[in-house]
């Protein structure tokens, strides 16, 4: 059994970190464009967010002052039992989240779409959006937030089997392009594409692939990641950077991730997490024991997985 | 970094002077000094459409609007804690830019994206302003070291606070970059043409949507804004 009082505060550590401490691999990858890029203004700009970055854990104050959207995705092991049961848990997260709103401080983002109502606290109806996934063994839970921005960047469109790759980097040029100039995407990012599933599955596997995997990480399907290899060169290549000047730093990773989807269509989404890639993960045992890490480790084998049975490999442990 | 050039760097008053805004390039990087007030859709809405007292003597007290929430919050005792500082694209506020600017005579329009060239010529070139666009985006923990103090905020109660109106005290607050000039140039615009000519190179071999959207472009060289 899983202490409720320890979920909630480690939750609003997570949230404290993701604000304030880029994650090692986002800065890592930053740094790398920057090494190479040559435009003057998009040069600028990246030197800018390396000193931001510092400015932000030295002072521990948030790294954007748009703390965009704060969610949760939760995952946990087949054995996992939480105090209180799984209302205790979204008390907890919803808590947490309103108490780091006013603690650290972050931007209260969440407004009634119509009526702009404001709490103050990013706590609303359908907000934090909770997310779950679940593994075979172990008694853990995975608490990860994703702070990513909300406004540009995203992009779904309903492709066809006889649009192919070539429509593919089509509609992923057009994203890049069109929310790139003037830096509304805060490129260079982390690009998620989604393909494939149903329209809602698809836009929820993009934003997965871009919150929810490391600069670096490739699917583990080899010709996907020659994919993702070849969109991330080809979105270097546009002769954009940071801001929509010119620069080649467009693109910090790009990340694929597919569901099965209609056997007639080929449905698309495109999300980019920003210069601020802000998320932050603990895993809590039943022990009470926390550990922190940045990489959400998402996408096992198991959340891939193709078939009707799932049989556990002898290393669950480790990939889960 | 690879070969880039370093862009030139200027202190700028809040209140600047049509001289010292006259000075200022296209790219320049400039770190402001004076009180800035943050005004959004919220605020235009309320002091445009309501007609709403605005509680600052503007512009004699700032002339620097920022399309802003902080990242902040107000102590019980009514002090304020404020973190990180980052803009909000400002593209959107087009229907209120002119009648705000002849209204609260701001001089500098703070925020991100610039707007079009369209609006710096119908509204910022008869006004005398330009356009600082912040950088990244955003560097908010750096443009937070530059605020010594939140001296007011107002409107919170109406407004909730990503949308109320806070008056910082800016010092030495920055990086921005000189994103349009008094003649109505924009350095976005520039910078997308120079893009533009690259692109059907990089579009080469790509195909068509077999479906089409209504309501798109297909020129990749056209602006998504306004």
């Amino acid at each position: 059994m899983i202490p409720i009082d320890i979920i909630q505060k480690t939750a609003e550590i997570l949230m404290d970190k993701a604000a304030i401490e880029i994650p090692q691999d986002y800065l890592d990858g930053l740094q790398a464009a920057a090494s190479v890029e040559d435009g003057d203004l998009s040069s600028f700009v990246l030197e800018a967010m390396l000193e931001n970055y510092k400015a932000a854990k030295e002072d521990r104050r948030a790294m954007c002052g748009d703390t965009g959207t704060p969610r949760w995705y939760v995952k946990m092991g087949n054995e996992t039992q939480i105090e209180g049961g799984p209302i205790a848990l979204e008390a907890a997260l919803r808590r947490a989240t309103a108490n780091a709103t006013n603690g650290v401080p972050l931007r209260p983002n969440r407004v009634h779409p119509l009526w702009r109502t404001d709490h103050d606290n990013n706590v609303g109806i359908g907000a934090p959006e909770i997310e779950y996934g679940y593994e075979p063994g172990g008694e853990w839970i995975d608490l990860i937030t994703v702070h990513k921005g909300g406004l540009f960047g995203t992009d779904y469109r309903m492709l066809f089997p006889s649009d192919g790759i070539q429509g593919i980097k089509r509609f992923y040029l057009d994203c890049l392009v069109a929310f790139g100039k003037r830096g509304l995407a805060c490129q260079p990012a982390i690009i998620g594409i989604g393909l494939g599933g149903c329209k809602d599955t698809c836009m929820v596997l993009g934003k997965r692939a871009a919150c929810l995997r490391v600069v670096g990480s490739r699917n583990s399907d080899p010709r996907i990641a020659e994919l993702e290899l070849e969109l991330k060169e080809l979105g270097n290549s546009i002769g954009m950077g940071a801001m929509g000047f010119v620069g080649k730093s467009m693109v910090i990773d790009a990340n694929i991730e597919v569901g099965y989807c209609h056997t007639g269509g080929m449905q698309m989404s495109v999300h980019a997490f920003c210069l601020s890639s802000r998320r932050a993960v603990a895993r809590v045992f039943a022990d009470g024991r926390v550990e922190y890490r940045t990489d959400p480790d998402w996408f096992t084998d198991y959340q891939r997985r193709e078939t009707v049975e799932w049989e556990m490999p002898q290393n669950h442990e480790k990939s889960a | 970094m690879g070969n880039a050039s370093k862009p030139r760097k200027i202190r700028l008053s809040t209140t600047p002077t049509p001289e010292a805004l006259a000075e200022l390039r296209l790219g320049d990087v400039v770190y402001l000094d004076g009180l800035i007030y943050t005004a959004r859709e919220g605020v235009y809405k309320r002091a445009l459409e309501d007609k709403a007292n605005i509680p600052m003597e503007l512009p004699s007290e700032s002339a620097a609007n920022f399309h802003c929430s902080p990242a902040a919050a107000i102590n019980e005792d009514g002090t304020f804690r404020l973190g990180a500082v980052t803009a909000t694209a400002s593209f959107r506020f087009t229907k209120w830019i002119g009648e705000w600017m002849a209204k609260s005579g701001a001089k500098l329009i703070i925020g991100k994206g610039g707007m079009s060239a369209k609006d710096y010529k119908e509204h910022f070139v008869p006004n005398g302003a330009i356009y600082l666009t912040t950088v990244g985006y955003g560097t908010g923990a750096l443009l937070g070291r530059g605020v010594k103090r939140v001296k007011a905020v107002h409107w919170n109660k109406e407004l909730g606070l990503a949308q109320a109106m806070w008056v910082l005290e800016a010092d030495n607050m920055g990086p921005f970059i000189v994103e349009s000039d008094l003649a109505g140039n924009s350095l976005f615009e520039r910078e997308n043409a120079k893009i533009s000519a690259n692109l059907a190179k990089v579009y080469e071999g790509t195909t068509p949507a077999v479906l089409k959207r209504f309501g798109e472009t297909d020129d990749r060289s056209d602006e998504m804004i306004g």
